[in-house]
């Protein structure tokens, strides 16, 4: 063979080293593997809206343990703990709470904050939502109307909530109800485009509101009240679970002192969240 | 700062990820090129079929594996940047397996019996026939590495897309697009590209520093 290839250069060597050098140092770092982790699972409510980023570190500092947030739906959040996959769940639906905890897959449910759904839609208001006595009447008054409703689609906490609010009116619309089985944002960014309806919390509408030509049309309504709990995975279950740490992240996240930031947690100047937790005492 | 480590978890999974992949896909399409076996055919098509693979559904399937009810539950690696790299291991391993198979059937079918006629032994006058198609390789290993850096489906299952720990650059780019910050949304595709182009520069300058 005459065009035998070199054996041994010292660039060549001294390139394959760094080369391969980098590449197991990059394999061997994606493998490790750190202790002290809490595994959240929760709606994408508290996690966009900047919530969690502004209350998290100080938990984190004071018992040194890292929160790994896996903001999905409410459906999901419920279905990642349920097969064992979280610690605890942050999550908005008391309905399906409950249903999770008589089951058997959750433990310690806790109330933690409150905020409000609201019905959006285009400023005109062709269905004449603004003014409605009640929340069912005004989800009516889209129906009865024939304008276009975006739907969540996608089993979160809205969805629940839009499902209840449609069960009290006979049902959702047949024609132009919109499934968009995306997060609350891109539910809102369609409805914008096609000028439509639909129903959202007020956090996410306030964080987004800038870039969109829709307005609140109903609002204050105990109808529409939207509930955040806390709940531990429950170790009878899942014995893997990192229970104690859950039990103290439901501990810090109802004191008062945290309660009281959240309630100081603002966008827009509006305050996004009531907290819930600590029941005032009954004047004497 | 947060840029950088998102930048980081993207990189070291899918260069892990990659590296695995070629290790094993490389001497396995170069054997699956060189060898007659019975059913080579079917096994070439279904790697080239495999390249259509959706990711989101390796995600889910990976998901069913790591999940603490699925079976290697008791690893605890789903939510790891190391179970990020087992799913796109995946993803890369049928398409560098693949492109390795016809970079070397690409390779002038004389060169190999030339080699041995030479007095090369059989291990040499293969490595002569990877020599030749080493641009193939590169390009096979390149691609692995492109479809796994680009794909979001897998990272969000598998990662959970988690704030300073699984965050990759894809699974940014998903969040902000759903939060409506279509800009830097876009700003974050153009630093992937950077990163990607980066990436290419110095597998290039490996492979030239090469006699």
């Amino acid at each position: 063979m005459e065009r035998r290839p070199k054996i041994f250069s010292l660039k060549n060597f001294y390139l394959h080293s760094v080369g391969w050098g980098l590449i197991s140092l990059l394999t061997a770092s994606a493998w490790a593997k750190e202790p002290g982790r809490l595994k959240l699972a929760t709606t994408t409510s508290t996690e966009n809206s900047g919530l969690l980023a502004y209350l998290l570190p100080d938990f984190e500092k004071r018992f040194d343990l890292k929160v790994d947030v896996i903001a999905v739906g409410t459906g999901k959040a419920l279905k990642l703990a349920e097969n064992g996959d979280a610690d605890l769940v942050l999550v908005h639906a008391p309905e399906l709470e409950a249903a999770f905890v008589r089951a058997g897959f959750g433990v310690n449910r806790r109330a933690v904050m409150k905020n409000e759904f609201v019905i959006v839609g285009p400023p005109a208001d062709p269905a004449r939502v603004k003014g409605s006595s009640d929340a069912a009447k005004a989800m009516s008054q889209v129906k009865q109307s024939g304008a276009v409703f975006v739907s969540r689609g996608d089993y979160s906490g809205t969805h629940q909530k839009e499902k209840a609010l449609w069960a009290l009116v006979q049902g959702q619309p047949e024609k132009n109800y919109l499934e968009a089985g995306q997060g609350m944002e891109a539910a809102l960014f369609m409805a914008n485009e096609k000028q439509a309806y639909t129903l959202t919390d007020r956090g996410t509408y306030l964080a987004v509101m800038d870039k969109l030509n829709l307005l609140i049309l109903f609002e204050h309504d105990p109808m529409l009240d939207n509930p955040y709990s806390v709940i531990a995975v429950n170790p009878g279950r899942h014995p893997h679970v990192n229970y104690l740490d859950a039990m103290l992240f439901i501990a810090w996240l109802t004191s008062p002192e945290t309660q009281a930031r959240i309630e100081t947690f603002q966008k827009h100047g509006q305050a996004l969240f009531r907290p819930a937790a600590v029941p005032q005492p009954a004047p004497k | 700062m947060e840029l950088l480590g998102i930048i980081w978890v993207s990189l070291r999974v899918s260069l892990a990820a990659t590296t695995l992949a070629a290790l094993a896909s490389v001497p396995l399409g170069f054997w699956i090129a060189v060898r007659e076996f019975p059913g080579k055919r079917v096994v070439v098509v279904i790697l080239n079929t495999l390249f259509s693979l959706p990711t989101v559904v390796v995600g889910l399937l990976v998901y069913g594996l790591l999940s603490h009810s699925g079976p290697l539950g008791s690893l605890k690696l789903l939510y790891t940047p190391a179970g990020m790299t087992l799913g796109q291991w995946i993803l890369a391993t049928p398409v560098i397996t693949a492109l390795t198979y016809a970079a070397t059937k690409g390779v002038d079918e004389r060169v190999r019996p030339t080699a041995l006629t030479l007095g090369a032994d059989g291990w040499q006058a293969g490595l002569m026939v990877l020599r030749e198609a080493r641009y193939g390789l590169l390009a096979a290993v390149v691609a692995g590495f492109g479809r796994v850096i680009s794909e979001v489906g897998a990272a969000i299952m598998i990662g959970g897309n988690i704030r300073g720990y699984t965050r990759t650059i894809t699974t940014a780019i998903a969040l902000e697009t759903s939060k409506g910050e279509f800009q830097i949304g876009l700003i974050l595709g153009v630093i992937l590209l950077a990163v990607a182009l980066s990436v290419n520069l110095f597998v290039h300058a490996f492979l030239r520093a090469r006699p």
